[in-house]
């Protein structure tokens, strides 16, 4: 069997660690620990991070690339601003129910442990992918006409809040129903707390 | 004894205008060596060999004409309409300036009537003004007022008989093809996206809260700076786009923008980049650049 590339290794690498930061916390999870998952030395694991903080931020970085590229997706299709609403609440739950730790890290590691991303992260550089896009979904909606003219974290935080609310309280285990069965009212909620009036 | 060589001869003709333009090329500093070397048939305010009423009547040849001021077809000099005086005299004008933004593109009178007013080759930015068949020949000095060196700068190359290379609009590619925001000097605060809190300080970019439209506006004035000293911009005023066929935008001093987001990018970057790029900068706080340049009180 072929040796796996060292890009593999490293795909392998993080996607080992984001279940154990998604689940035991930043402080945590420890480089010895990881390694342990993976089977591999602690001494070769530093060949591919060079400490958890880098390995922390790695994460960060693609998590936003692969959730700016979802809406990034939806974006460009020819729904209008209601339907994008229900597409982008639709993936983002779809993404925390299979692969729950991107999610999780997000809420979990990302947002409540600022300190350890402030640098090389400044502010929105590590998550500028998604961001972005959501710019860009806001900025359309509201060029459209679509949406009420209003400033965009105000509309972001809505948007983003409830939706990280949702999956957190899910991730509890607090919630009555499955995720999904939310979805349609709660993009209803955001489109109507949204919409121009 | 070898006669001297004939002087360019020049006719200035005014469209409906404020003599804005006429009054900035009077502060140009080299006016006094350009008039060794030009000869004004007609001018409404520099000594001149015509009248008003002779130039009408003659209709003569020459090397230049400038027209100043926006065009309507009926509106009368010297008794003469200009929808018949403007094709004569440009029929037998070697070279043609439109002098500021009213003769490039309606300018500011245009609002007045928009049906009726346009520019000489130009409305706004569609060729179908009286003289669109020799647009070859046009000269476009958007501006409001046009820098007075913009207009020596092209008197010089005529006289010089060198080319000079034209953008889509007719405009001067050495004088046009950057646009006001290179050399602006609050450039360091628009990379970073800092603000400027208020008008006529040198801190901040006016971007963002003031709708300075320098990125978006084609013009050298902070190359050639006005009256060799300031720019909009260095004295901390928005730039408000008036060498654009755009020009008069409604609602000054305001960027528009859809969730806070600008509604226009600078100009030929795609709107994901820059958000990217915006993002990012924003991103940072740089004390140089929060702070006052010249602290008054230390
Ligand atoms: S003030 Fe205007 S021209 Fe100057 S940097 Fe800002 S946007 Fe550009
Ligand atoms: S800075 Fe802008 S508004 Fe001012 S003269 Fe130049 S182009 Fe016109």
């Amino acid at each position: 069997m072929a040796r796996p590339s060292k890009e593999e290794r490293k795909v392998s690498i993080m996607t080992k660690a984001l279940e154990l930061f998604s689940k035991e916390g930043f402080y945590q999870t420890t480089m010895p620990s990881i390694a342990e998952k993976i089977g591999m030395s602690v001494g070769n694991l530093y060949n591919y991070f060079a400490s958890k903080e880098t390995l922390a931020k790695e994460l960060i970085l693609y998590i936003a690339n692969m959730l700016g590229e979802e809406i990034r997706r939806i974006n460009e299709s020819p729904l209008d601003t209601r339907e994008k609403i229900v597409a982008i609440v639709h993936m983002y739950f779809k993404i925390a129910q299979e692969r729950p730790e991107t999610i999780e890290y997000f809420l979990r590691v990302y947002l409540s442990n600022r300190e350890v991303f402030r640098e090389g992260c400044e502010g929105m550089i590590c998550v500028s992918a998604f961001v972005t896009e959501l710019m860009i979904f806001f900025e359309e909606g509201g060029r459209s006409g679509e949406l009420r003219d209003q400033d965009f974290f105000s509309a972001f935080g809505l948007f983003m809040g409830y939706l990280g609310g949702m999956v957190f309280l899910n991730g509890e285990r607090i919630l009555p129903n499955a995720l999904e069965s939310y979805e349609a009212s709660i993009a209803e909620n955001i489109y109507n707390a949204l919409k121009a009036r | 004894m070898p006669s001297k060589p004939a002087k360019f001869q020049i006719v200035w003709l005014q469209g409906i205008t404020c003599n804005g333009n006429t009054h900035s090329f009077l502060n140009d500093p080299l006016l006094g060596s350009l008039l060794d070397k030009v000869r004004f048939l007609y001018h409404p305010i520099l000594p001149s060999q015509m009248s008003l009423r002779e130039l009408v009547v003659k209709i003569p040849k020459s090397d230049l004409l400038i027209v100043e001021g926006a065009y309507r077809g009926d509106f009368e000099r010297g008794g003469a309409v200009m929808e018949k005086l403007l094709p004569a005299l440009a029929a037998r004008a070697k070279n043609i300036v439109a002098l500021g933004s009213c003769a490039s593109f309606g300018g500011i009178f245009k609002e007045a009537s928009p049906e009726s007013i346009s520019g000489i080759v130009y409305d706004k930015s569609e060729a179908t003004g009286p003289l669109a068949a020799m647009r070859e020949k046009v000269i476009n000095l958007g501006g409001c007022p046009a820098h007075p060196e913009w207009l020596s700068f092209v008197i010089g190359m005529m006289l010089n008989k060198r080319k000079v290379a034209l953008d889509e609009l007719g405009r001067p590619k050495e004088l046009y093809a950057y646009t006001v925001h290179n050399g602006c000097l609050r450039n360091d605060y628009f990379e970073w996206k800092v603000d400027s809190r208020s008008f006529g300080t040198k801190e901040g970019c006016l971007y963002y809260e003031q709708g300075c439209q320098g990125p978006f506006t084609h013009g050298s004035c902070n190359k050639i700076l006005w009256n060799g000293v300031a720019s909009k911009t260095r004295a901390g005023t928005p730039c408000f786009g008036c060498t654009e066929p755009t020009f008069p935008k409604t609602d000054l001093f305001r960027t528009k923008t859809y969730m806070s987001i600008p509604s226009e990018m600078p100009l030929g970057v795609p709107k994901r980049s820059y958000l990217a790029l915006a993002g990012a900068a924003k991103s940072f706080h740089i004390k140089r650049l929060e702070e006052r340049l010249i602290d008054d009180h230390s």
